[in-house]
């Protein structure tokens, strides 16, 4: 065999010879089948965003030969490292306007929630036992609060009106005089509907409650201000604003001081409330990040508001009984939630695989029950079934709305077609008056 | 006092860059990149002090060796096109 005399050298060029011949064959085949003509286009950017190319620009120094531990005070290493995170801390309370002694870095949004909810249950808990949340948070603080619940806190889920916002009527009410805390989130991740932080601030501040806001959706994106808004605490992630995954922040008041309980015990980093070796290169990157966002916010805003009103636009113009789910006005505009009436959302999204879509939040995307926050904002069971949240971000482009829209109308279409549901809607039957018979 | 920068000048930077962001392999930074520049360039259309003009011309020279670096990363691993880019070629 003439394989026999071939060298390593070669042997390794012929086996990638032939492994890219097999990749092409199958990639033939596959577009022949009219399925993998490339990858996916991404409209899910509540879940993740792409690190941004200038912030993996930042993060690789730190990521070779500046590698030191921030906490290290005996040599060079640790120097360097310390003043890149300190560097870092500085942009990232630039960005919401606090103090950068208030920033604690974290690992995410979801433990900046809990540090803060469970931190504040349990440093006050001795005399004041109650939590005030929304039925409509992210499932990180309806658990922690859920947890806190089986510790004997008393917690009260306010409900939302139909467009997602809460109502600041009931929330004065809800507040008692053994209230800890408010914990109500900026953005929501799946209706992108904005609550009124500012009002929300004012209202507890005056009550003398301390107030948590969830700004993972919403730092980077829209303007946030923790004096102006009368933010107590805030939780930040990293990777929602184009920074690396695995670092977030949480905002603690220093005036008036607010204290928390750690959740862990270790060096005492970080004020002392979140133990461990800060990671220098995501917190870099993570820094980086929210300087850009600061400078591109307007530049950013205004791409968002084009591609949301282009896809709305393309979508209501063609299709009939389309629901937006939320609040029209009160919204960032890069989330987009919408209903199609007649067709089931996991069917769509199944038609619709060439496009990176979510029904709800990624958290809870593997399950079929219909998201919760539709429920809690009163849409109708069918409606719920039938959303598809379309997530737009800084690196999205117009051609690739204008092809989700067209994909999305055609199959929409397709799938209405084959409903016997729809057939009867378009001659007036009226399918919630019929009683159905079980057999 | 720094000399002031000549039109030729803004013009030489402002077509590397554009000429460096159209090699991103990532469709998504390259259409990023390219509409970044040409929008900023606009808006600092109208700047007339030399020494803020100065300042801008620094900043691009800072992203172009930026963008340079990371056109090169994103060279390092292959990776899929994007169904849009297959579309479009068939097209052409």
């Amino acid at each position: 065999m003439a394989c026999r005399n071939v060298n390593v050298h070669n042997l390794s060029k012929l086996i990638r010879y032939f492994s890219q011949k097999t990749t092409e064959q199958e990639t033939k085949v596959a577009s022949r089948m009219g399925f993998l003509k490339g990858k996916p286009l991404y409209l899910d950017a509540q879940a993740t965003t792409p690190l941004d190319p200038r912030v993996l620009d930042a993060m690789m120094p730190y990521m070779t030969h500046s590698y030191g531990n921030p906490h290290s005070r005996t040599h060079m290493y640790g120097w360097e490292s310390e003043e890149a995170v300190e560097t870092a801390r500085q942009h990232i309370s630039n960005l919401i306007g606090a103090n950068p002694k208030e920033i604690i870095f974290t690992s995410g949004a979801t433990e900046s929630n809990n540090l803060a909810i469970k931190g504040i249950a349990h440093f006050y808990g001795a005399k004041k036992r109650h939590i005030i949340t929304t039925q409509t948070e992210h499932k990180c603080v309806l658990d922690s609060c859920r947890a806190l619940e089986g510790e004997g806190f008393e917690i009260t889920y306010l409900p939302v009106c139909s467009t997602g916002i809460i109502s600041l009527d009931e929330l004065e009410s809800a507040i008692r005089p053994d209230t800890a805390l408010v914990s109500i989130m900026a953005v929501n991740n799946e209706i992108g509907v904005k609550q009124p932080i500012k009002e929300i601030g004012k209202l507890c501040k005056s009550k003398k409650v301390f107030f948590h806001t969830d700004a993972a959706q919403a730092v980077g994106k829209i303007t946030v201000d923790v004096n102006d808004q009368n933010i107590d605490l805030m939780s930040i992630s990293g990777h929602k604003l184009y920074g690396p995954k695995g670092i977030g922040a949480l905002f603690v008041r220093r005036k008036p001081r607010v204290r928390l309980e750690p959740l862990q015990s270790g060096g005492g980093q970080e004020r002392g409330l979140r133990s461990g070796t800060v990671p220098t290169p995501i917190v870099v990157g993570f820094g980086e990040a929210c300087r850009i966002a600061k400078e591109e916010m307007e530049y950013d805003h205004a791409w968002m508001i084009k591609l949301s009103n282009l896809l709305l636009e393309k979508i209501t113009k063609t299709l009939p009984e389309v629901v937006r789910n939320g609040d029209d006005v009160h919204t960032y505009p890069g989330c987009l939630n919408l209903s199609f009436a007649f067709v089931e959302g996991e069917s769509l999204l199944m038609a619709l695989k060439d496009i990176a879509l979510s029904s709800g939040s990624a958290c809870t995307s593997a399950s079929l029950e219909p998201s919760y926050v539709l429920r809690a904002i009163g849409a109708d069971e069918d409606l719920a079934h039938s959303s598809i949240r379309f997530g737009f971000g800084r690196f999205t482009t117009v051609d690739e709305v204008e092809y989700t829209a067209e994909k999305c109308i055609k199959h929409v279409q397709r799938l209405r077609e084959m409903s016997p549901l729809w057939e009867m809607h378009q001659e007036g039957i009226d399918i919630k008056s019929i009683k159905w018979s079980q057999h | 006092m720094a000399a002031p920068v000549t039109r030729a000048e803004v013009l030489k930077i402002y077509k590397t860059m554009l000429r460096e962001s159209s090699k991103f392999s990532f469709y998504n930074y390259r259409m990023y990149a390219v509409r970044r520049v040409k929008d900023a360039f606009r808006e600092q259309k109208a700047v007339s002090d030399t020494s803020e003009i100065q300042q801008h011309l620094l900043e691009a020279h800072r992203f172009l060796d930026i963008i340079k670096r990371q056109v090169i990363v994103g060279d390092l691993y292959k990776f899929d096109k994007l169904v849009i880019e297959v579309k479009n070629n068939e097209k052409n």
